[in-house]
Formats: C-alpha cells, sequence, structure tokens
C-alpha cells in the first residue's frame, strides 16, 4: 500500500469526525443538565425540544439553585454523604488490607476455608440479599453512649457497617500482596519487626496504587448509592444524596430546582473524575467490576 | 512461603477476623436468611407468629397452567358466534373460579393465543411477577450482546495512538462516574412525549414526518427505552475491560499477521478476537450480573409502568420485600433471583471453557 498523504490526512480527519460525534452523544445530558440548572422553569421546559436546551440563552440566574436550598436541606444531604462515603472507604482500605494481609503473608488453620467464603461471596448480586439484610439490620443490637439499642433503621451506622468489608477489595489486596516480594516480609520478620509493623511500616507504603484502586471503586459504590439508603432511611436528618431528591418531587415538581441540584451533586464527583481519571479507569480496568 | 516466619495461628484470625467477621454477617448470613425467610410467610410487621410453609411462597409466584377454550356450541353442535362473526368461548373465570379445578384456583390470564377453533390460554399465579421474570430476561437478552459489542467497537476504536485520544477516552467514560439516579432523570427529559429532546431530534431528521412518541408512557417502547439508557450509560465502563484486554495482545502477533499480509479483517478474526477470551468472558458475566440487577432506572424512570411494561425482579422483590412489608415474597424472588443468576454464571464459564 503506498503512502498517500492527502489519503491518510483524509482518513484522519474522518476518525476525529467519528471521535467528537461519538463524544456528543456521551455529554450532550450533562451539558443539558448544567446548562438547564441556571435558567427558569418555564424557559427550561420550552428549551427541551430544540438545541436551546444546550445553550445558555435567556434568563440566565442563579435563582435554582437559591430554590434548591429553600426547597431541601441540600448541605445536610452533601454532608451526610460524605460523612458515610468517607467513614466507610477509610474504613474499608483498613479492614480489608488487614484481612488480605493475614491471607496473603500468614499461615494460620481456617485461612485457606476463610478466604474461599470470602471468592464465594463474589457471585452474592447487593440486590438479591437487600431485604432479608434489611430485616437483619432492623433487629440489630447496638451498644451507644446512652445504653443499649435495638434497630439500626435510621442512622449512620446502617449505611456504613454492612459495606466496609466485600469479598472484591480484599480479593484486589491479596492479588496485590502476592506479587509484592516475599523476602521484604521475612527480611522485616529476622529484623524483629512484629505483624502489626510489617504491615504497616512495610507492607501499606507500598501499597498506593491498590490502596487508589479500592478507595475508587469504593467511592463510587457509596457516594452513588440509591436502593439501600432508600429501604434503610426514612428520616430526612440522615439522608444521602441520591435518595434526598425525593424532596423535589414532592407536591409540584420544580425543574429547574432539579437541575440544580443535579448539577451541584454530580460537578464535584465529575471534576474529581477528570482531575484523576487515569486513577478512576485503571481501577475498573484491573477489576472489570464495579458494585 | 513455608517458613516458620510466617506462621502464626493467633494473629492470622487477628488481622482477618474483622472483614471475615462483616462478609459473614452482612452477606452470607443474609443469603441463608433469605433461602430460610422463602419458607415462612414472615412478614414486616405482624402479630401473629412466623410459620414455615415450606415452598408455598414459590408455589405462589412460579403457578402456572394452560387452559383450552373451546367454543360454545348450541344443541346442534355449531359453534355460536356473535354479530360480528367471531367466536363465542367460555369465560376463563368459569374455571379459575370452578370448583372442578382446585388446581388453577384464583390464577389470571397472562397471555392466550387461538389454535384452529380453540383458544389457548396460559395463566398464571402471579402474573406481575411473570412479567417481571420476562422483562429481566429481555433486558438481559438485548442488552448484553449489544452493550458488549458496541464496547469492543469503542474500545478498538481508541486503542490507536493519536493526538489526543485520551480525552476521548475520558470522555466516553464520564457517564459511569455519574450516578445512575441522575442520569435516569436526565434521560426522562430526553424522552419525553411532549417536550423530549429525541422526538425533536427524530422529527429534525425525517423532515417532520416522525409522529412524537411517549418512549416511558408506552407499554410497548418503554422496556426499549429502559434498555438504550442503561447501554449508553456502561458502555464506557466495559470499553475499558475491552481495552484492558487489547493491551495484553503481544504487538508480535500483530507483526507476524502483517508480514503474512493479513486483512484487517483476517487480524481481528485470527489474532485480536482469540486473544480477547477471557475478556469476552468477563465482560458478558459483568453485563449480566448488571443486568438482572435492574432497578435505579425501573424506579426513577417508569415505576415498573406502564401496564407493568417494565417490572423487574428486583423492582418486585423491593416493592414486595419492602413496599407492601411481605418480607417471605421479596425473599422468596431474592433466591429466585439468586438461582438464576448462579446458573447463568456457570453455563457461561462452561460454554467459554478452555477446551
Amino acid at each position: 500500500m503506498a503512502f498517500n498523504p492527502d489519503n491518510y490526512g483524509l482518513r484522519l480527519f474522518v476518525r476525529y469526525l467519528v471521535l467528537c460525534l461519538i463524544a456528543l452523544i456521551f455529554i450532550f445530558p450533562l451539558v443539558f443538565m448544567i446548562n438547564s440548572s441556571f435558567k427558569p422553569d418555564n424557559q427550561l421546559l420550552a428549551d427541551t425540544s430544540s438545541l436551546r436546551a444546550f445553550l445558555p440563552v435567556g434568563d440566565i440566574s442563579l435563582n435554582n439553585y437559591f430554590g434548591a436550598f429553600r426547597r431541601a436541606p441540600v448541605g445536610l444531604f452533601v454532608l451526610n454523604s460524605v460523612l458515610v462515603t468517607g467513614a466507610t472507604v477509610l474504613l474499608s482500605l483498613l479492614i480489608c488490607s488487614l484481612a488480605a494481609f493475614s491471607f496473603a503473608f500468614l499461615r494460620w488453620k481456617g485461612r485457606d476455608v476463610l478466604l474461599s467464603i470470602v471468592i464465594a461471596t463474589l457471585i452474592i448480586p447487593f440486590e438479591t440479599i437487600a431485604i432479608p439484610l434489611l430485616l437483619l439490620v432492623s433487629k440489630l443490637p447496638w451498644i451507644g453512649l446512652d445504653g443499649l439499642h435495638w434497630g439500626w433503621l435510621n442512622t449512620y451506622r446502617v449505611q456504613i457497617i454492612p459495606w466496609i468489608a466485600d469479598g472484591l477489595t480484599i480479593f484486589l489486596f491479596v492479588q496485590y500482596f502476592k506479587g509484592l516480594p516475599g523476602e521484604l516480609i521475612e527480611a522485616s520478620r529476622v529484623e524483629g519487626a512484629n505483624w502489626w509493623q510489617v504491615y504497616y511500616r512495610v507492607v501499606m507504603p507500598l501499597s498506593g496504587p491498590v490502596l487508589a484502586t479500592a478507595a475508587i471503586l469504593k467511592f463510587l459504590v457509596m457516594y452513588n448509592q440509591y436502593l439501600w439508603p432508600l429501604i434503610v432511611v426514612q428520616q430526612e436528618s440522615y439522608r444521602p444524596v441520591m435518595v434526598g431528591l425525593g424532596y423535589f418531587f414532592q407536591l409540584n415538581v420544580a425543574w429547574g430546582e432539579v437541575m440544580a441540584y443535579l448539577t451541584l451533586i454530580t460537578v464535584p464527583v465529575l471534576i474529581f473524575y477528570l482531575l484523576l481519571q487515569r486513577a478512576f479507569i485503571a481501577s475498573i480496568a484491573s477489576t472489570g467490576v464495579k458494585g | 512461603m513455608a517458613s516458620k516466619l510466617t506462621l502464626s495461628n493467633r494473629t492470622g484470625w487477628t488481622f482477618a477476623l474483622p472483614g471475615f467477621a462483616l462478609i459473614v454477617i452482612f452477606i452470607v448470613l443474609p443469603f441463608f436468611f433469605a433461602i430460610g425467610l422463602s419458607l415462612t410467610n414472615q412478614r414486616l410487621l405482624s402479630p401473629n407468629a412466623t410459620q414455615f410453609v415450606g415452598l408455598e411462597n414459590y408455589r405462589q409466584l412460579l403457578g402456572l397452567g394452560v387452559v383450552t377454550l373451546e367454543p360454545e356450541r348450541d344443541d346442534a353442535g355449531e359453534v355460536v358466534r356473535n354479530e360480528a362473526g367471531e367466536i363465542q368461548y367460555p369465560r376463563l373465570r368459569e374455571i379459575t373460579r370452578s370448583e372442578a379445578y382446585p388446581q388453577y384456583r384464583g390464577m389470571r390470564e397472562w397471555f392466550r393465543w387461538q389454535s384452529g377453533e380453540n383458544v389457548m390460554v396460559v395463566i398464571a399465579s402471579d402474573v406481575v411477577f411473570m412479567k417481571a421474570l420476562v422483562n429481566t430476561f429481555l433486558f438481559v437478552l438485548v442488552v448484553a450482546p449489544v452493550q458488549g459489542s458496541l464496547a469492543l467497537m469503542l474500545a478498538l476504536l481508541i486503542n490507536h495512538k493519536v493526538t489526543g485520544i485520551n480525552l476521548f477516552r475520558t470522555i466516553y467514560f464520564m457517564p459511569v462516574v455519574v450516578s445512575i439516579v441522575v442520569v435516569s432523570l436526565l434521560w426522562r427529559f430526553i424522552y419525553d412525549g411532549q417536550n423530549g429532546l429525541l422526538n425533536s431530534i427524530l422529527q429534525g431528521l425525517t423532515f417532520g414526518l416522525f409522529q412524537p412518541v411517549d418512549w416511558l408512557g408506552n407499554p410497548s417502547t418503554a422496556l426499549p427505552a429502559v434498555m438504550a439508557m442503561s447501554i449508553w450509560q456502561a458502555v464506557g465502563f466495559h470499553m475499558v475491560i475491552w481495552l484492558a484486554g487489547l493491551q495484553m495482545i503481544s504487538p508480535t502477533l500483530y507483526e507476524a499477521a502483517a508480514i503474512e499480509g493479513a486483512s484487517k479483517w483476517q487480524t481481528f478474526r485470527y489474532v485480536t478476537w482469540p486473544g480477547l477470551r477471557n475478556t469476552a468472558v468477563l465482560v458478558l458475566v459483568v453485563i449480566t450480573m448488571q443486568g438482572f440487577a435492574l432497578f435505579a432506572q425501573i424506579d426513577v424512570m417508569t415505576n415498573g409502568g406502564p401496564l407493568d411494561s417494565t417490572q423487574t425482579l428486583v423492582f418486585q422483590a423491593v416493592e414486595r420485600g419492602y413496599g407492601k412489608q411481605d418480607i417471605s415474597g421479596g425473599s422468596t424472588i431474592s433466591v429466585i433471583l439468586f438461582a438464576l443468576v448462579l446458573a447463568i454464571s456457570l453455563t457461561q464459564r462452561w460454554l467459554t471453557r478452555e477446551r
């Protein structure tokens, strides 16, 4: 095949054209969301049927944002989500890496059986256990500062504790730890380090990539969570952002305010993603599983 | 690492216990709990004691029957017809309410078809559940191949090293990080019957010939609309998995193919596709699992309607177990769902096993 510069340029042009058209398909709802959040309701609804939906034309104001804050305790919802997501991610990294450390580096009775049970849970979709889990957490005890309670519904703990440990995160850590040189661990033991010291002085400092992967996956699952908080949290003060949306659909639907709320809770995640996109994409490529 | 240095029963248990205990309490236990509850008549708030009912819940959900309705005949044995010339049949409820057929008690018509002069009617104890079952299967059967192959095409498209390709990869992946709840709400606007963007785009493309459709409000288009949106939302996710698979194929194989003078199609058929075998299994298993878990889109976009055309298994499990507080009914659906997921992933693995 003879090299033909014109032909090559044309092919490159077509390739970029196709890439751009597909890119449009992927971003248009987000552009529509952000753009609509600045328009008054009547204009928003009139514009949804034309290209004006993507253009900042007409009255542009922040009124919808003020309206959203008046309609619902938006700040509280965001705070709840940040708290639940943050706590779960941190606890998950700690508990799952400890378990994986034990499975990967230590020899103890029952290890293989326990690890197989953990791996077997990977095929149980959360949706299939949501209802019995709901019944379970509604009856579990809890010892608080003010004594013994029964039932975990309408709390932060019901949104955090069941999500700390999962087979996938442990599996990710085990795979990564098995790739670390075993001599390093033995050498530290010979030097007199106890296992706890090996864990946090030797293994953890080497685990940056897998910590990032596990944290990103957990973050996506937790922040975007819908089904679980929907069934275990009725009390408004514990609602996370995705379930807080219900507020905007009571009585009359104010679409402009809905769009403002959606923008508020989505744009930070998008910025986070754009800054760390390599890590985000790598975390999914390395596991092939989300949720 | 079979050395004394790594032998430590006490530390091993201590490190693994918190994680393992949490998994047992919040995943393994509820799983067995679901199986146990499905054999009882447990309700969330009930004054009556829970009773063991055996497989009654499964019978309630899965009960099916086929009834043949013969035309009504007059004394001469002639088929009775109404004014419009249509054959008259006995009412179905004469059978489902009859003492003569206790096995069909309380069942309702699911669908019927004509067979000669007779009419065959399929009746089910729980028609809504049957619709949910069929819809869930339809969803997986359509979404898995379409999403999987679109994702592969996108992966092949962005696997070229041209300037700025990273930007496109980033954009294609973007809907994956956005919550499905947010995405579903936005697509409600796109699908709207009066002011929806999709209708106006289609009208523009056909110069006004296209008649607007209320995509989510029409029983024949609602499920396809949800499918299309779901494919769009997660296709970038599977693209990334395919891409990881593509990058594991050794470049020397492509060089060899080029030296042999293989065409683009031949290179794909004999180098790329065999190299993607394991990735293909992974993509299929993941899409299937996600498909069977279909819930948020339905809850936000259609609530199972119109006319139960978008009912799904998870939506039914939640509606019964939580909405109607029928814990045993919800658990039974969960167990059926799990059995399906297990059977399908085992089949997929078996079909794609190393031979």
